[in-house]
């Protein structure tokens, strides 16, 4: 299968690629890993006129720890960060979603930006950036602005990211003593999309009290989601098992999953509810150590 | 609108025009008559177009040739060194790890990757690691018994080194 013809443009810099995508307007899309768009383009389901290919700009691949949060340049590999070792051993959660994201050859070439980007809740990373409370860094015409994640995802496909706009980099919550975070996804196969995921992050205070919590569900709503409700009943307090029963539940109901060949819709509530307790019991485990 | 790229494929320089459109694994098969990299799903599914690209194990027919402009490239043609078969060659040779043999030179650029990240992998991180290869004939055990007998081979080759 070979994409319809479109014409390729190497950015070499952010504000190059900015100045591509304002010449080529609409037409234009960028390319990061391509992992997600190239697969589309193949298809025909997406038939851009103009790549911008920014995977070749300097500087946007790195992880570093600055002040209370952990910068993600965009164009990290998910093989970057499954390798390297401070994320290995302080933050299991991009662990967890990384082994269960497609498959190491993609991984490869796929990069954290992209997965997110993308604007597709199938994709795992919207999830873990919901339950952590990410903060997006884009770029665009007038200088470089800050979306928190709960505005950033708009619709099926559709982000904050205005057309010249590159995200270039997320920052999370540097991992601290009492914070922990899991995600686990069900697959029908090694590699597949979530038939559904969940990503719980927990903060606990001194006495174990729960002062914030995330959790953000995969593939079982048309934009990432983030389950309001549970959150908001275990904020505050010390979380039991009957609370994370409860909090299971409610995720099951809350989850808006359609009926597909990865399962039927009562299936996936079912899942939904199943993996949102143990996320939340892996978490808490992980941030009492 | 054409491109002309310059890259490196198993040792020797190339130089070629291409469409923006054109994917490696069409660029490798076609215009290089490099077929030992397969085609199989064309979904960047079943990995029988894996090669290396600056080391690194991509699948060939998600991957945009002009993109490969300036890099490396290994095919399972550039493995062997002088005619010698390198030692996941040997391996699948001696351990039977293949039976019609469509997946084997992605099932092999992958595992060159993976030795290279982990030379000494338990049997779940083979399993793991050739997860984006698939093979339809063996049920995958000969062929994680190739990469264990691989990993002794070159560690002990390394060693003694």
């Amino acid at each position: 299968m070979i994409p319809a013809n479109f014409t390729y443009h190497k950015a070499s810099s952010v504000k190059e690629a900015i100045a591509l995508a304002e010449t080529h307007g609409d037409e234009a899309k960028y390319m990061s890993g391509g992992h997600s768009l190239l697969p589309m383009m193949k298809l025909r389901f997406a038939t851009p006129e103009h790549i911008i290919d920014i995977s070749k700009i300097e500087g946007l691949s790195y992880l570093k720890e600055e002040g209370d949060v952990l910068k993600i340049g965009a164009l990290t590999t998910q093989t970057e960060m499954e390798h390297d070792s401070n994320i290995k051993e302080h933050y299991p959660i991009f662990s967890d979603a990384i082994k269960l994201t497609a498959d190491p050859s993609v991984r490869n070439v796929g990069t954290i930006g992209g997965n997110i980007a993308h604007g597709d809740a199938a994709n795992d990373q919207p999830a873990l950036m919901l339950a952590m409370r990410a903060t997006v860094v884009a770029e665009g015409t007038d200088g470089q602005k800050s979306i928190p994640i709960d505005e950033f995802f708009h619709g099926f496909y559709m982000t904050a990211l205005g057309p010249s706009d590159v995200l270039v980099e997320i920052q999370v919550p540097k991992a601290t003593k009492g914070s922990g975070g899991a995600y686990h996804k069900v697959e029908r196969k090694v590699g597949d999309y979530a038939t559904a995921g969940v990503a719980v992050y927990v903060t606990l205070d001194n006495d174990g009290v729960c002062s914030q919590i995330g959790i953000g569900l995969t593939n079982v709503s048309a934009v990432p989601m983030r389950l309001d409700r549970g959150e908001e009943l275990l904020r505050g307090k010390k979380i039991t098992d009957d609370l994370i029963e409860q909090v299971g539940a409610m995720a099951g109901e809350d989850c808006e999953p359609t009926s597909d060949l990865r399962g039927s819709e009562a299936y996936k509530r079912a899942i939904v509810n199943t993996i949102t307790k143990r996320m939340i019991r892996l978490a808490l485990e992980r941030a009492q150590h | 609108m054409k491109h002309t790229i310059s890259m490196t494929i198993n040792g020797a320089p190339v130089t070629a025009e291409v469409d923006s459109r054109l994917l490696l694994v069409h660029f490798i098969r076609e215009n290089l008559d490099l077929t030992g990299t397969h085609i199989g799903c064309d979904t960047s599914n079943c990995g029988a177009c894996t090669i290396l690209l600056d080391g690194k194990s991509i699948k060939s027919c998600t991957y945009l040739a002009v993109r490969a402009d300036g890099a490396e490239i290994t095919t399972i043609e550039g493995l062997a060194a002088e005619g010698t078969n390198h030692p996941l060659q040997q391996a699948f040779h001696d351990q039977h790890g293949l039976h019609c043999g469509f997946c084997t030179p992605g099932m092999i650029m992958r595992s060159v990757d993976l030795l290279k990240n982990n030379p000494n992998p338990t049997e779940e991180e083979i399993r793991w690691g050739i997860s984006g290869n698939l093979c339809r004939c063996t049920g995958y055990n000969n062929i994680v018994k190739s990469v264990q007998q691989a990993a002794k081979e070159m560690q002990s080759e390394s060693e003694s080194v």
